[in-house]
């Protein structure tokens, strides 16, 4: 159910300022595809136009191509609200709801997307919490608010809200920069395994997480203040961080940025 | 500049230096202090006058009351003997409000929905403004505008309703008319209208914009969106601004007492002409009253008092218990 | 992990369902908005295009001594000049009271127990219903200390509408002055009530300024406890301290009780007067706190 997504000729604007500039890549199924960059290089941006939550945010827009198989998400014909369904995404901040129980904010999507029955549903949300490595904490109080869990847990409630309605590409925007580093080992390895049946993108600060989670990475830049973050170069991984082709690629993750 | 920087700093050294034993203004200090410390007593010294005043001057009419003050549906004070009772007032005053509390609180929630997810982001100012503007209208041209316009179309809208309608144990009844308790419950929804919609928006504002695109990135639509996320974050603040808009509409005098064509007496029928609350009968009858009369309607003044009191205290400790949680 | 079985997913669209929801949602918010301007336009072209028959030199500069309400001509310059001045005292007396207030309850009281009981009045006041301020003036200044009716006691009861007003509208400005700016005075050892006085106050005055003119605005047009206080008068009395005086709200009710024509025109042109003078205010209260908005300085 992991789809392939590829983008072509991708800008996107806040009102007038140019946020990122023709972007096009190819980001493969089954894989997790890291972007990297400084602060402000639009690849959080980028990562918000690949469900369309970017224009959210009023006066923002986007022009270009993004293929998932053969549908362009920019498509005329194409609701957003479905492709957030196809997409789904977790956020820097974990942002479980904060007036529903454990067991509801996984269930939330299912409801909204028509899923009925009680067994059905208690199914696919002990399904989602085993999924993301959840299940054997919260067992015992799925009716409890979810709020009251820590931060790394909220965070896998997000997640496991997130692959409640089986999505095809899941977005992870920073997921671990407001956890402990137990938290974040905890959701790396998930991951590692959830990689086997998504297409994943994951924006992160952290290099060393880049390198440990990601089969691809990707470098974003941008050329000073005011100016478009740009695409610098994407590639495997470990080419990446040992022998990049762009010199800009090279500065940035040994250290010598700026 | 530099050269002027050593004349300058001698010219300073010059001046006297402060010293630890010069005059801080203590004593300002302590005047300045007293008199806003003194400006709060003053303000809980209204609140016990209002009270005791309001006991006091009701006292004489409740001992002269022939009739049970809280059951009586009669207000004859300065009759001989004094009969007189709240019981069609509080009927009055309750059935205009809460009907205007149905009918205002939906839309006022719609609007406050409006500016802070729908409008345009240039135009929601604005609108809010257009809003805020319904509450800057006076209560006593309300009552004009209720009395020469509004009456006249009501008493189409009455005839309607009670035809087609009539089976509506509150739209029954033989007679109709325009200067009905649905029409002065219309008047009070406009009024109360801005206030419940501009302490919704508030707390719709707040909303955390993370559990807005927390809803939308699970592919939720706008709507479900906002039950998601938004209802549940403004349900306590949205009760307390309807508690608050209840509170508006049971102290409304003018423009309830221009609009309803007083009569005594408890009826239903909300599409006759006719009713009366508290506030509506102090106004339209202060002018005629003689002592017992006037001591009558502190007395039922009083209650009204009360009741406001109760309905905005209670409104404040739902903010308050909200204001714990987050 | 089982399947979930879900229909081979297409972007293009949600279930009709879903998306006829969020339309009716729609639908109901748009008219939601309508149905609030619809009664503001309908009150504000009715007093606009009535009040205009009788909004003339005549009505503005006449009484209505000596006329009964069946006769043409007569205006309402008794009821603006009692108008203003009762307004006048009125905020006369409730913004040093509750500018007071506010500053002892932000600089002083800091979270006390009489802070907190003041504060709670204060919201308390707020409920109050205009009728029972009067009839608390009715009760205390009038039966009690048997004094007569006069545009004093109106501006009595009106204080008590506008007190809670002024004092939120204060601690609400004076709560925005950075903390830095206060410290910056003690620091100089510029003693408290000086550091009050000339610097938190100026820098709120503008806040300040625009929630008086504000409060002045809605105790304008309070008519119950008017009804009560300065009682009816046709008559021109400049005299606020003595014997009952007109106001325009309480000229509105006179004359509107009246069914007929002449008085009913008179009625709509003291509204319309009215709503010009509140709206005057409400405009120029706009404009102060625009001007001074902290972007603009």
């Amino acid at each position: 159910m992991a789809k392939r997504i590829e983008v072509s000729g991708l800008h996107a604007y806040y009102g007038g300022t140019h946020a990122i500039e023709d972007i096009s890549m190819t980001i493969e199924p089954r894989s997790v595809t890291a972007f990297i960059g400084p602060s402000g290089c639009g690849k959080s941006t980028f990562l918000r136009t690949l469900n369309r939550m970017h224009e959210v945010i009023p006066g923002a827009r986007v022009e270009g191509k993004v293929m998932l198989d053969d549908e362009d998400l920019y498509d005329s014909s194409v609701d957003p609200v479905a492709v957030r369904r196809v997409v789904g995404m977790v956020f820097q901040r974990p942002n479980p709801f904060p007036t529903m129980s454990i067991y509801d904010n996984v269930a939330a999507g299912l409801k909204l997307n028509g899923v009925r029955g009680k067994r059905r549903l208690d199914e696919i949300v002990e399904e989602s919490l085993r999924g993301a490595n959840l299940w054997n904490e919260v067992k015992d109080r799925l009716g409890k608010p979810g709020a009251g869990l820590s931060g790394g847990q909220q965070q896998r409630l997000c997640i496991a809200r997130a692959i409640a309605v089986q999505p095809q590409v899941l977005l992870m925007d920073e997921p671990c920069s407001a956890l402990d580093p137990i938290s974040t080992l905890a959701i790396e390895d998930l991951i590692g395994k959830l990689k086997s049946q998504y297409t994943i993108v994951i924006v992160t600060h952290n290099m060393q997480q880049a390198a440990r989670v990601s089969d691809r990475t990707a470098f974003f830049n941008i050329a000073g203040t005011g100016k478009p973050g740009k695409l610098i170069e994407i590639d495997d991984t470990s080419k990446i961080f040992t022998n990049p082709e762009q010199k800009g690629t090279e500065d940035y993750i040994t250290g010598r940025f700026g | 500049m530099t050269s002027e920087t050593p004349a300058a700093l001698a010219k300073a050294a010059e001046r006297p230096r402060p010293a630890l034993s010069m005059s801080t203004g203590r004593a300002g200090d302590r005047i300045f202090a007293g008199l806003s410390r003194g400006s709060g007593l003053v303000i809980l010294a209204i609140m016990a006058a209002i009270a005791v005043f309001l006991v006091w001057k009701a006292i004489p009419a409740l001992q002269d009351d022939k009739a049970n003050f809280l059951t009586s549906q009669e207000w004859n004070p300065d009759g001989a003997p004094a009969k007189f009772g709240i019981a069609q007032l509080v009927f009055g005053t309750l059935m205009t409000s809460v009907l205007a509390l149905v009918m205002a609180v939906p839309v006022a929630v719609g609007i406050a929905l409006f500016i802070t997810y729908y409008a345009p982001r240039r135009l929601a100012g604005v609108m809010a403004y257009l809003v805020d503007l319904l509450a800057a209208v006076p209560s006593i041209v309300y009552g004009l505008w209720g009395l020469n316009f509004l009456v006249t179309k009501m008493t189409g809208v009455s005839g309607f309703l009670n035809s087609y309608f009539g089976w509506i144990p509150l739209f029954g009844g033989s007679e109709t008319g325009g200067r009905t308790i649905l029409t002065a419950a219309i008047v009070l929804a406009i009024m109360i209208l801005p206030i419940i919609s501009a302490i919704t928006r508030e707390v719709f504002v707040q909303v955390p914009h993370a559990h807005v695109e927390a809803a939308l990135a699970l592919g939720a639509t706008r709507w479900e969106m906002i039950r998601m996320s938004v209802l549940p974050f403004g349900r306590s603040g949205m009760v307390s601004a309807a508690m608050l808009g209840l509170g508006r509409a049971l102290g409304e005098t003018i423009a309830v007492a221009m609009v309803l064509s007083t009569t005594a007496g408890i009826d239903w029928h909300i599409l006759k002409d006719g009713g009366n609350t508290f506030a509506a009968n102090i106004a339209n009858t202060f002018a005629m009253s003689g002592p017992t009369g006037r001591s009558a309607l502190i007395a039922s003044g009083l209650v009204l008092f009360v009741i406001t009191l109760l309905v905005n205290v209670g409104a404040r400790a739902v903010v308050a218990r909200r204001k714990e949680f987050s | 992990m089982t399947s979930l079985s879900t229909k081979s997913s297409s972007l293009s669209s949600v279930s009709a369902g879903r998306k006829a929801k969020d339309r009716a949602a729609k639908v109901f918010v748009y008219a939601a908005f309508a149905l609030a301007i619809i009664p503001l336009v309908s009150v504000l072209w009715t007093v606009i295009s009535n009040g205009a028959k009788r909004f003339d030199g005549v009505f503005l500069t006449h009484s209505m001594n000596g006329l009964a309400s069946k006769d043409a001509g007569g205006g309402a310059y008794h009821a603006i000049i009692g108008t203003l001045e009762q307004v006048g005292l009125t905020a006369l007396i409730s913004v040093p009271l509750g500018v007071l207030t506010a500053i002892y309850l932000v600089e002083y009281a800091r979270g006390g127990r009489l802070g907190r009981t003041i504060s709670f009045f204060v919201d308390v006041m707020t409920g109050i219903p205009s009728i029972v301020s009067g009839l608390f003036v009715l009760a205390f200044w009038l039966l009690a200390l048997g004094m007569d009716f006069s545009g004093f006691a109106g501006a009595l009861s009106l204080t008590i509408l506008m007190l809670p007003t002024v004092v939120r509208a204060t601690e609400e400005m004076l709560k925005l002055v950075p903390g830095d700016l206060k410290e910056a005075a003690y620091a100089l050892g510029v003693p408290r009530w000086r550091t009050i006085m000339f610097v938190v106050l100026p820098t709120a005055l503008p806040g300040i300024v625009s929630g008086v003119m504000l409060a002045v605005a809605r105790v304008m047009g309070e008519t119950a406890p008017l009804l009560l206080t300065i009682f009816i008068t046709k008559a021109i009395n400049t005299d606020p301290f003595s014997g009952a005086q007109g106001s325009l709200p309480t000229f509105i009710w006179d004359q509107s009780t009246d069914p007929n024509a002449n008085a009913v025109d008179r009625a709509w042109a003291g509204a319309l007067v009215l709503i010009l003078l509140i709206m005057l205010l409400n405009l120029a209260a706009r404009l102060v706190a625009w001007l001074r908005r902290p972007s603009a300085r």
